[in-house]
């Protein structure tokens, strides 16, 4: 009696949770499609909507340039953050349960800088695979992190056995310096792709259409599938992988698949975006806090907050020196990385405290 | 259930584990002993199937162990590690749930009641019900590794691997483990392979061990036959004592410590105990502890002392439980009674005859009061309907300046009976009911105590050095106590 009431009230603290989440995500989206040079109140926002999807007739007091700012502008830009966002909390918070390290994200283990070379390779060249067309730069960023995601691990592995949370993080230091130099490098050599890399390099989801949108959706599919169907295995590797395996978790097949689907998130996410830092870090940590470790809440959680979480940087990045923009990048790293000192600090204080 | 041919394993070029061959059966408790180094964890890893064997091979229900999948295995194997990295933020109901992995589909896994019974039934057996919604980090040691347990316990297994089970817990903690784990290995058939750390524990529940050595094989046997003090002294490289545990029929094993024996000089008996008497009681305090074999009241079977009190009482003292009245009245006085040997007697202390002995190697002091008001002929004994309680015993004890083993104690014993029956016969003393002479008392008692230092007595019988003391002192100290009594008497009337 007293155990079904309290399966019940779980149950239902887990639906509350999911729908503050969702609510949050709704309302973030219609934030950063509202505001702007131009505001845009959200029952217009609803209704050019429901125009658009159902065909029911618009208010004659719509302008149709505002119809258009709405689905061709904004809305993809705001499309864009959630899922970049989501992709990189995702991956975050896989990385995290995987390698039991609660500093683990994409951008400081360095699969960002991985992949932005790769992708800063491709704009260099201006190679175009055949066959994939636009999306070599997403497929060649992707391959570039997962290898730089494998070379940190091996090395850092190769450096301690045991491969402790400083080392991983320190390996990461260091690739992600290497890879700037060789970014730096293609840079200096460059000529006429300067503006083009440079301000992808910034990191932004501006001025893109919905191409890019529809160019990450399917990695963003795919690797949020791979994750979220090993949320019970990433539950198991919490505890250790000698533990995991004597649960009867397939421990290497489960770990490549949970590092393919981040790294295919991370690699995606920095192809249409350029590097955007510590989403990763920030946005599952503080999910746990709400939510708890369980990865079956933790991944679909962090994938809603860090949607959010993008959605409203992106939109303090181009409102707070309006007309101006500010790279996302910079929002995010300027929220992230007093966090991570903070998180840094505390888990020291714990261990030796 | 379980059967390993011959495996070996090596870390690079390290030989860890050479030639092990061993088989367990079904519903056993099946111990893994060694010093650290020996290679137990490398084995219980082996048999877990986190290593595989280098050569040779392990068979889990007559299948070989590296074609079992993992989910297949996990749902026939449960694997509790020594240390297991605490993670933070989950419940400790979350944590058990896990227990239940093999037992779901990969990829649309369903919770079905079937799961939750068995989740609901490991939390209660380690009785952590009450706290599975607390966060497994907020838990101390001891209820982390019950949480850990419950999570095996939940995958239903069929063996059960545990190494070092009771690392951080508490000797309560610990007993109430294995106990469990033993009620289960009957109940249930469960399967339990363990590392232990303490020859005891794994000697009182083990139905068998394995004991290792530098990667090899010592042997597998019951712990009885097992545990002997040669093997454990060359295994374990210490100087270990065997003995038989007090209650159940298994082995004890004490080790001892290497500290320099002080006042290790052969001295005089007379140097070594200090005698006060009065009234009341006689009591002997010896300046280090005597091991003492005796009967006593309190203190009785083997014990270390420093002190030994015979307490006068009235006699028509009656109580009905003696034992602990006299641990009161010792307490009362200040005596440590964990040290103390206490006799009782209604003779007079001042008729106490003390008797002194110097021989080559050894002193020896005896200590008599004697009184036959209860004189029984031990032959006859049978013919009485029943034991009158009058007053009247011969309490004896014996100092020894010398080191006995435990067959001389009992021949010390033996010794000194026969001089005490020799020194009633030649005081003529009778028992009343028979008319018989009289071999003894109804309630006699003696303490025999030594310095175990000194000169070592393999044997105290009548013809040993040691034996011939002790039967001329005892006979002398019982014949002037007697006649003591006898004047005693003489004057009453």
């Amino acid at each position: 009696m007293q155990k079904s009431f309290t399966q019940k009230f779980l149950n239902n603290s887990t639906v509350i949770l999911y729908v503050i989440a969702f609510f949050i995500a709704c309302f973030a989206i219609l934030l950063g499609i509202s505001i702007g040079s131009l505001s845009i109140p959200f029952s217009s926002i609803m209704e050019i909507f429901l125009h658009t999807l159902f065909g029911v007739p618009l208010d004659k007091e719509i302008p149709p340039n505002i119809v258009q700012v709405v689905m061709s502008i904004r809305l993809p830009r705001v499309v864009l953050a959630f899922l970049v966002g989501a992709s990189l909390a995702l991956a975050g918070a896989a990385f995290q349960g995987l390698l039991k390290n609660a500093l683990a994200d994409p951008y400081t283990l360095g699969v960002s800088s991985g992949a932005s070379v790769g992708a800063v390779f491709v704009l260099f060249f201006g190679i175009q695979i055949p066959f994939i067309g636009k999306f070599t730069l997403p497929a060649v960023s992707i391959i570039t992190g997962l290898c730089t995601l494998f070379l940190v691990l091996a090395f850092a592995r190769a450096v301690e056995r045991k491969m402790s949370i400083e080392t991983i993080i320190l390996t990461g230091i260091i690739f992600s310096a290497f890879f700037s130099s060789l970014i730096s490098l293609m840079i200096a050599l460059t000529g006429e792709e300067l503006r083009q890399i440079i301000s992808w390099l910034l990191g932004s989801v501006a001025m893109r259409s919905w191409d890019y949108t529809l160019m990450i959706l399917p990695f963003f599919i795919i690797g949020s599938l791979l994750l979220l169907l090993n949320s019970r295995e990433l539950n198991a590797f919490a505890f250790g992988e000698t533990v995991a395996a004597n649960l009867g978790v397939d421990v290497l097949r489960r770990k490549l698949m949970i590092l393919i689907g981040a790294s295919l998130l991370t690699g995606a996410a920095v192809a249409v975006s350029g590097t955007i830092g510590f989403v990763g870090l920030v946005v599952p940590h503080i999910t746990r806090l709400v939510g708890g470790a369980n990865h079956r809440r933790l991944l679909p959680l962090s994938l809603l907050y860090g949607g959010s979480f993008l959605v409203l940087a992106d939109l303090l990045a181009r409102t707070i020196i309006s007309p101006r923009e500010l790279p996302i990048g910079v929002i995010t790293s300027l929220i992230g990385a007093p966090a991570f000192a903070l998180l840094y600090f505390n888990r020291m204080k714990r261990k030796t405290g | 259930m379980l059967q390993v041919k011959d495996i070996s394993y090596r870390y690079q070029h390290e030989i860890v584990l050479k030639g092990i061959t061993f088989s367990v059966e079904k519903g056993e408790l099946f111990g893994i002993l060694g010093p650290n180094g020996s290679g137990k964890t490398t084995l219980l890893k082996l048999l877990s199937k986190e290593l595989s064997p280098e050569s040779g091979t392990i068979l889990l229900n007559g299948k070989i162990l590296s074609t079992y999948g993992q989910k297949e295995f996990a749902r026939i194997v449960a694997v509790l590690p020594q240390t297991v990295e605490t993670s933070f933020g989950y419940t400790v109901q979350e944590a058990v749930e896990l227990g239940r992995y093999a037992h779901q589909s990969s990829l649309f896994p369903k919770w079905t009641d079937k799961d939750e019974k068995a989740v609901t039934e490991a939390l209660q057996q380690v009785e952590l019900w009450e706290k599975r919604d607390k966060g497994v980090d907020s838990l101390s040691g001891g209820e982390r590794q019950r949480v850990y347990l419950a999570r095996a316990l939940a995958q239903n297994p069929e063996v059960l691997l545990l190494d070092e089970p009771t690392n951080h817990m508490d000797i309560s903690q610990q007993m109430k483990l294995l106990n469990t784990l033993k009620r289960w290995t009957k109940e249930k058939k469960l399967t339990v392979i363990a590392i232990f750390h303490d020859i005891n524990l794994a000697s009182l529940y083990c139905d068998r061990v394995l004991l290792l050595h530098k990667g090899e094989m010592i042997g597998v046997n019951k712990p009885r036959h097992l545990v002997d003090e040669q093997t454990l002294q060359k295994v374990f490289q210490t100087s270990v004592k065997r003995q038989e545990h007090p209650t159940v029929p298994k082995p004890l094993i004490t080790f001892l410590p290497n500290i320099e024996a002080f006042g290790e000089q052969r001295g005089d008996i007379r140097d070594k105990v200090t005698v006060k008497a009065n009234d009341e009681m006689i009591t002997i305090k010896t300046m280090q502890p005597f091991k003492v074999f005796s009967s006593a009241l309190v203190g009785a079977g083997f014990q270390w002392a420093t002190h030994f009190v015979n307490r006068h009482v009235p006699k028509d003292y009656r109580c009905d439980d003696a034992c602990e009245e006299m641990k009161q009245y010792l307490r009362m006085h200040g005596f440590d009674i964990h040290r103390t040997i206490g006799m009782m007697t209604a003779v007079r202390l001042e008729d106490a005859t003390y008797v002194y002995m110097k021989e080559e190697h050894f002193s020896l002091l005896t200590v008599v009061t004697a009184g036959v008001g209860n004189a029984v002929d031990i032959s006859k004994a049978w013919e009485r309907e029943m034991l009158v309680q009058g007053p009247g015993t011969i309490n004896m004890m014996i100092f020894i300046d010398g080191h006995l083993t435990d067959a001389a104690y009992a021949q010390a014993m033996m010794t000194a009976t026969e001089a005490k029956v020799k020194a009633l016969f030649d005081e003529q003393i009778i028992d009343p009911e028979t008319a018989t002479p009289a071999t003894g008392t109804s309630t006699d008692c003696i303490a025999i105590a030594a310095t175990q230092k000194g000169h070592y007595f393999e044997y105290a019988g009548t013809i040993t050095s040691i034996g011939k003391a002790i039967g001329r002192s005892v006979y002398e100290a019982t014949r002037q106590a007697l006649q003591k009594y006898k004047q005693r008497r003489r004057e009453y009337q």
